[in-house]
């Protein structure tokens, strides 16, 4: 079994509409607030790596993304 | 645009009032009592250290002894953003830019402007200092087009500064660029978008405006009164700077004190002042805003015993907004008129930005009226949602400050709060104290359609 | 081959073509404006609208092919992406041609999606208003197969295939009118006139 860094998603929130396909998509990492708009949780695990890359292409908005383990906290 | 101001006038009292500071050594303090001309300055703080006098590296390691925090409100150690952003320039190779972020656009405080009419030779010298330091391409003093001023025009009052400075002594040209006046716009990711010619809002980055900034390349933002601090450690060192303030809080700062009188004033201090003599004037007190409007209320009995300081308050000093609620006051009423203000001043970027602060807003607006507040059982429920969903979701900071705000006076008003459930409001003068100034922002780019 | 078949054939694939490329459409405004198709989650609807464009390219293959291949009119390899240079009909083959070299643009910089600028990608697809609008002109110009403009059926169909555009660019532009009008200022009037119960 290889060792994967898990990755985490994020989302561009200037970019993000709503669609809400990355929820229907990753129902165990993204659920939709009151909006509709995606509230991720955790990392995403080896095993749905394929759906979150899937989610990430299929957004119609371009505004999900997908990156290689948090970075510390940054301040600008 | 055009700034309307919805609330009280509130002329800035340019009476400089030293409160108790803890040690003073052989200086004048940061703020000197008059507007100084540039030979002033140059007499009254001695003149600005030359390169050979302060060789590259030596500012950053003084900088790092004295421990100076950013004063802007976020409170980060300039040493270490020094050191990223060099790391950045010499990784890319390529010179970094140092801004000057004078917009202050919260606008209760005044001692970013305060500072640039007394002494803004002291903040240029400072961004001087730190555009040798860094050997950057780009230094840029960024102030809010048309700042107002209770005694003439800020603007032109710092255009002059900049147009005296001596390229061939600093080593260092400075830039003045206006940015339009909104609450946001001295947001770091703003300021820098608004000098790559964007909007001036906050936009999606992997980097960081340390990385990739302005004009891409690697970027400081620094608040003024933090490069005036740069300006005096440069000349005094860090020891005197230490001998101020306290171990974990050095250093002299700057608040803006609303205390009683009908007129603000901005205060020299340091950590580790008693708080009560600032706002004693004010006396009978139900609470005071501690940071600025993304800051906290702290109550009465704290602010009578504590000292100011972070550790002893256990709130951040910010942007060093000090603002003591009269006890006929209304806190809800307070909050819910600012909190109005910081709904109407988001991007409207951002979906939970867009749709949760006014509803917050309109919540608290509503618990703010006993009438309402004892017939709607689910407002509070409703706050501590939307607060939940808000935070930390967009591309600043602005909802998350919000919400300290509105969680710090829903704790601190508890009891009003329960008044306003009964149909009773314990205060009789429900009028705002702070300023909220009604802007226009239709004109601007400002509102992505979502 | 026998040169009436190669037309007929490239003939349907035309009309097919014309119907799919109108179900694209439909599909791709419906995502646009975040509308949704009953029963149909919303990834599904985006998986349609790139299936079938695929799925379109087979049968516009098919359609150019054939009439390349038919021997009855002249249409060169070049004047199917370069237009106005086919000696049959130049204009109603070049406005083809014209399509063909949008859907190009629009199908090539869809399948780097992940790989290009999202501004890119987006500046690019918005050529797929231009490009139905194309595709149509040249439908009409050529539908009826011999020689004046699509009667008929085929007449009807174009017809009801533009009808449709119409009415869900109409839906499109209403939802964006009321999209822009979303500010913090009308979220919080709303919210506080919603109060006064």
């Amino acid at each position: 079994m290889d060792k994967r860094l898990s990755t985490e998603l994020t989302v561009d929130w200037a970019a993000c509409k709503g669609h809400g396909l990355c929820a229907e998509l990753l129902p165990d990492h993204i659920t939709l607030d009151d909006w509709g708009y995606p509230l991720v949780s955790g990392p995403v695990s080896a095993a749905a790596a394929k759906r979150a890359r899937r989610a990430v292409a299929d957004c119609p908005a371009l505004a999900l993304k997908l990156r290689a383990a948090a970075r510390e906290p940054q301040s600008s | 645009m055009t700034a309307i101001d919805s609330d009280i006038e509130h002329p800035i009292d340019y009476g400089v009032r030293e409160a108790a500071v803890q040690q003073q050594t052989q200086d004048n303090g940061v703020l000197p009592s008059r507007p100084l001309s540039f030979a002033d300055h140059r007499a009254y703080y001695s003149a600005l250290p030359t390169p050979d006098r302060l060789p590259l590296g030596e500012l950053t390691a003084m900088l790092g002894h004295a421990g100076l925090r950013g004063r802007g409100g976020a409170g980060f150690p300039l040493y270490r953003k020094i050191v990223s952003v060099s790391g950045a320039a010499r990784a890319r190779k390529i010179a970094p830019t140092v801004i000057a972020n004078g917009c202050e656009g919260e606008p209760a405080s005044h001692k970013d402007k305060h500072l640039l009419w007394l002494a803004p030779h002291l903040v240029l010298d400072g961004l001087v200092l730190l555009g040798r330091e860094l050997r950057a391409i780009r230094a840029v003093l960024a102030i809010e087009a048309g700042a107002p001023n209770g005694k003439g025009d800020l603007v032109r009052r710092v255009r002059e500064a900049v147009n005296e400075r001596d390229v061939r002594q600093d080593g260092v040209r400075i830039e003045l660029v206006e940015v339009p006046g909104r609450f946001i716009a001295g947001e770091s990711a703003a300021l820098v978008s608004t000098l790559n010619g964007g909007p001036g809002l906050p936009s999606y980055s992997e980097h960081s405006v340390r990385e990739r900034g302005v004009g891409n390349t690697p970027t400081l933002v620094q608040n003024v009164e933090t490069l005036a601090q740069v300006g005096l450690i440069a000349r005094y060192g860090a020891d005197w700077f230490r001998d101020y303030g306290t171990a974990a809080e050095p250093g002299p700062q700057l608040f803006t004190v609303y205390a009683g009188r009908n007129r603000p004033r901005v205060v020299q201090a340091a950590a580790g002042t008693p708080l009560w003599p600032l706002i004693a004037d004010a006396e009978p007190v139900d609470a005071v805003l501690i940071g600025g409007y993304h800051g906290s209320w702290i109550p009465a009995p704290l602010a009578r015993h504590a000292r100011l300081s972070e550790a002893e308050l256990d709130v951040p000093l910010g942007a060093g907004l000090i603002a003591a609620l009269p006890a006929e006051r209304c806190g809800l009423a307070e909050t819910a008129h600012i909190v109005r203000y910081l709904a109407l001043e988001s991007a409207g970027q951002c979906g939970p930005c867009l749709n949760g602060l006014p509803r917050i807003a309109a919540a608290l607006e509503q618990l703010a009226d006993p009438h309402h507040a004892s017939r709607d059982q689910s407002l509070l429920e409703n706050l501590e949602r939307w607060s939940g969903m808000v935070e930390g979701r967009g591309l600043c900071h602005h909802p998350d400050g919000s919400v300290r705000l509105v969680r710090s006076a829903l704790t601190v008003f508890r009891t009003e709060i329960a008044a306003h459930r009964a149909g009773v409001c314990t205060g009789g003068d429900r009028r705002p104290l702070l300023p909220a100034p009604l802007r226009d922002h239709a004109g601007d780019h400002a509102y992505a359609a979502h | 081959m026998n040169s009436s078949i190669l037309w007929y054939v490239s003939q349907a694939t035309g009309i097919v073509c014309l119907v799919l490329y109108t179900i694209v459409m439909l599909l791709g405004i419906t995502v646009a404006g975040q509308g949704a198709l009953p029963g149909l989650p919303k990834f599904s609807v985006v998986a349609l609208h790139r299936s079938i464009s695929l799925l379109s390219i087979a049968f516009l293959a098919v359609h150019i092919g054939t009439a390349l291949l038919d021997s009855y009119v002249n249409i060169s390899l070049v004047s199917t992406v370069v237009p106005f240079a086919s000696s049959y009909e130049p204009l109603w083959i070049g406005l083809g041609a014209v399509a063909v070299d949008l859907m190009i643009a629009l199908v090539v910089t869809s399948l780097l999606r992940g790989r290009i600028s999202p501004r890119f990608w987006r500046a690019v697809h918005w050529l797929a208003y231009a490009f139905w609008p194309v595709a149509i002109a040249h439908t009409i110009g050529l539908g009826s197969g011999s020689g004046g403009l699509i009667s008929g059926w085929g007449l009807w169909l174009t017809l009801a295939c533009v009808l449709a555009v119409a009415v869900a660019l109409v839906w499109r532009v209403v939802v964006q009118l009321e999209r822009s009008r979303r500010t913090p200022a009308q979220v919080l009037q709303t919210t506080r006139s919603e109060v006064r119960v």
